[in-house]
């Protein structure tokens, strides 16, 4: 019954097909390219827009009315760092508080004058407020330093939040990359009735797992090379180190997500099972693993802990790679424990995984 | 017919002893509070070439059987040896030689037909060309359209098609019908009575009576996890004793009174029962009961208001078997 002109070989290689099919489904899902591929270049933009570094350049002054409050706004004024609005103590506050004021200053006495700064100490963009106001005042009213001081703006790429953002975003894409491509799929499939046909066939359980794991590195590499480039380009963001480390870390960080998001859905059998599930690993790595601020900012207790979750090394990896120039050898931890996450995840997805 | 007993069989008789499928006190109980006996002893022997139905009511069973063939479902005891090998042993290599289409599978909406087809195809040593599959089952024009975009007897055609592309000596077919419309079902019909021209053995649960009259050598009716009837639809339909059914109702307040035996003085008549209102009647001759009958009626002043006659068929077996009536005919159309 064999037809003889039906050549097996090429187009019939189990991996190719069942990769090319989780391919071509994922290519037809509109939604599924954009959330993959254009959403995350959105938030390159959006973000990049947002904290762009620019020089702390207007201080909000709320001058308190009074006898000397014009002269003073009058003499704020004519430094351009400086926007000054005159207006009663009440209102000072307000803004002050509602941070649509970064400083308020109130004027008393006549020689000697006295000035009092109402600031936040805990707003970075209060204090400098209070610091560059007064400093200005100080030697406008004939203040002379004893030395000489001269400034030099630094504002090189590398050291710019969106320098620091993109490996961070890079890193969060691995994981939702993993964690839904793999998992959602997985959990659809066994839903649909698609594993229990698939294992009722002579088809080898490794190929359908290699080939989800292999699609899945297709659409990362994709995402992530695009979104290299499209920083690059808009940003100027650029690696200090090796593209070919990044690049391997980039393999091993979707692998090993691959293996979380494989064991994750290895049992579950509803959708809303599948999302909690999810949504849960994914919660404290999107918190505490550096994505879009330094793990730096959470208590020394705290930090070995967060370096032991799958994301925080392998950002941290990407990162130093590309701000410092790191060398893979040097970042042997990180790498270690990414990999140990794959390795586990996988060994015990295999172990407990629900065909039908 | 002729020759394709012919086809099935070109080794002159030598196979027909060969089992197929073989299994022996099968039983499956599911835990549970309080457990549920899916399966409580069921043996079957299918040989090889046979087109055998597995029948019975939603819940009798038949999914669970058939799975537990499949390799698909641990039995919680019994026997089972498919094409002459036990699943423990040799899985991957029942595997290459049957092919299954589940009772519900959804396969994956964005692909086309020869995708998924092609996909199959893979996973086989030895197969079908996917070309060839759609042809047998007519899925030509919709070859490169994508499965959500199919009808769903189109969709089904396409889940046998899963199972024939790698060219299977045994296909599992359970349910692949159910649900359809009257036009989709005589395609899947003239698809399954291909396979069997072909050789092919076929096991396809159903619970269309008329179905597995039409399509399958024997049946083996199954109700509450055992087999109630075993044999060729013409034999179970023999042992009702009668292959006619007389159905008629009677316009008369005294006639519905009547218990049913009442109507067993007819001549020719060997069982008779009652059933929405109407009166059944298994008779072996037509020709000699209906004369007597209108005599009867008329004798009394008594007025038909209906008569049916109709060759008995497995539906009035499984009733006579088991007391009810096999299926509600609403539930069919879902």
């Amino acid at each position: 019954m064999n037809d003889p002109a039906d050549k097996p070989a090429r187009r019939y290689h189990p991996l190719l097909n069942l990769t090319l099919a989780r391919v071509r489904e994922f290519l037809r899902e509109p939604e599924a390219v954009f959330w993959g591929y254009v959403f995350p270049l959105f938030l390159v933009v959006a973000l990049g827009v947002a904290f762009r570094n620019r020089p702390v350049s207007s201080f909000r002054i709320a001058v308190e009315d009074g006898d000397q409050a014009e002269s003073v706004a009058a003499a704020l004024h004519r430094d351009p760092r400086f926007r000054a609005m005159v207006c009663d103590a009440q209102e000072g506050r307000l803004r002050l508080r509602t941070g649509r004021a970064d400083a308020i200053i109130a004027v008393s006495g006549k020689s000697p004058t006295r000035y009092e700064y109402y600031f936040d100490p805990t707003r970075t963009e209060s204090v400098l407020a209070r610091n560059a106001a007064d400093d200005f005042l100080q030697r406008a009213a004939g203040r002379r330093d004893p030395v000489e001081v001269r400034d030099q703006e630094v504002n090189e790429p590398g050291g710019r939040y969106i320098d620091f953002l993109v490996p961070g975003l890079i890193g969060m894409g691995l994981m939702g990359g993993g964690l839904w491509g793999v998992g959602f799929a997985v959990v659809e499939m066994r839903i649909r009735k698609l594993l229990k046909r698939y294992v009722a066939t002579p088809m080898k359980r490794s190929h359908f797992l290699a080939a989800l794991v292999v699609s899945r590195l297709l659409f990362t590499v994709t995402e992530v090379l695009l979104l290299l480039v499209f920083a690059r380009v808009i940003f100027g963001v650029a690696s200090q180190g090796s593209y070919l480390a990044i690049g391997l870390l980039i393999l091993l960080g979707s692998l090993g997500f691959s293996g979380i998001g494989l064991l994750l859905a290895s049992r579950a059998r509803t959708i809303e099972a599948i999302s909690g599930l999810i949504n849960a690993a994914m919660l404290p790595m999107w918190i505490g693993s550096g994505i879009f601020f330094s793990t730096e900012r959470f208590p020394e207790a705290v930090q070995p802990a967060l370096m032991l979750l799958p994301l925080t090394p392998l950002i941290h990896a990407v990162r130093s790679t590309m701000l410092e120039g790191a060398s893979l050898l040097s970042l042997g931890t990180d790498v270690a424990i990414v990999v140990a996450w794959g390795c586990l995840s996988f060994v015990l997805a295999l172990r407990r995984f629900r065909w039908n | 017919m002729v020759p394709e007993t012919m086809a099935r069989d070109p080794d002159g008789g030598q196979r027909m002893m060969s089992l197929a499928i073989r299994c022996s006190d099968l039983r499956k109980t599911y835990p549970g509070k309080p457990p549920v006996e899916a399966v409580r002893g069921i043996d079957l022997a299918i040989e090889e070439g046979e087109c055998f139905a597995v029948l019975g009511p939603n819940g009798a069973g038949k999914t669970t059987t058939i799975e537990i063939l499949e390799g698909l479902l641990e039995p919680t005891s019994g026997d089972v040896e498919v094409l002459g090998m036990r699943w423990r042993h040799s899985a991957a290599a029942i595997r290459e030689r049957i092919g299954i289409s589940l009772q519900e599978t959804r396969f994956s909406d964005k692909l086309t037909v020869r995708e998924i087809l092609t996909l199959f195809r893979s996973f086989y040593r030895s197969g079908l060309a996917p070309e060839e599959v759609i042809a047998r089952v007519s899925l030509e024009d919709r070859a490169d359209t994508w499965v959500k975009n199919l009808s769903g007897g189109q969709k089904q055609r396409l889940a046998v098609a899963t199972a024939l592309v790698g060219d299977p000596v045994l296909m599992f077919l359970d349910e692949p019908t159910t649900g359809l419309d009257p036009h989709s079902r005589r395609q899947l019909a003239q698809i399954i009575l291909d396979c069997r021209r072909h050789g092919r053995t076929t096991l396809l649960t159903t619970h269309y009576m008329e179905e597995a009259e039409r399509l399958c050598d024997r049946v083996a009716i199954v109700d509450h996890g055992r087999i109630i009837a075993l044999g060729s639809p013409r034999e179970l339909i023999a042992r009702l004793g009668g292959d006619h059914v007389v159905e008629f109702s009677v316009q008369s307040p005294e006639a519905v009174q009547l218990p049913a035996e009442w109507w067993s003085g007819l001549p020719a008549v060997t069982g008779c029962r009652y059933e929405d209102g109407l009166v059944h009647l298994s008779v072996t001759e037509p020709h000699v009961v209906l004369p007597a009958l209108l005599e009867w009626l008329a004798a009394r002043q008594w007025h038909l208001a209906s008569l049916t006659i109709r060759q008995a068929s497995l539906d009035d077996v499984f009733i006579s078997l088991t007391g009810r009536p096999f299926e509600p005919r609403e539930a069919e159309s879902r």
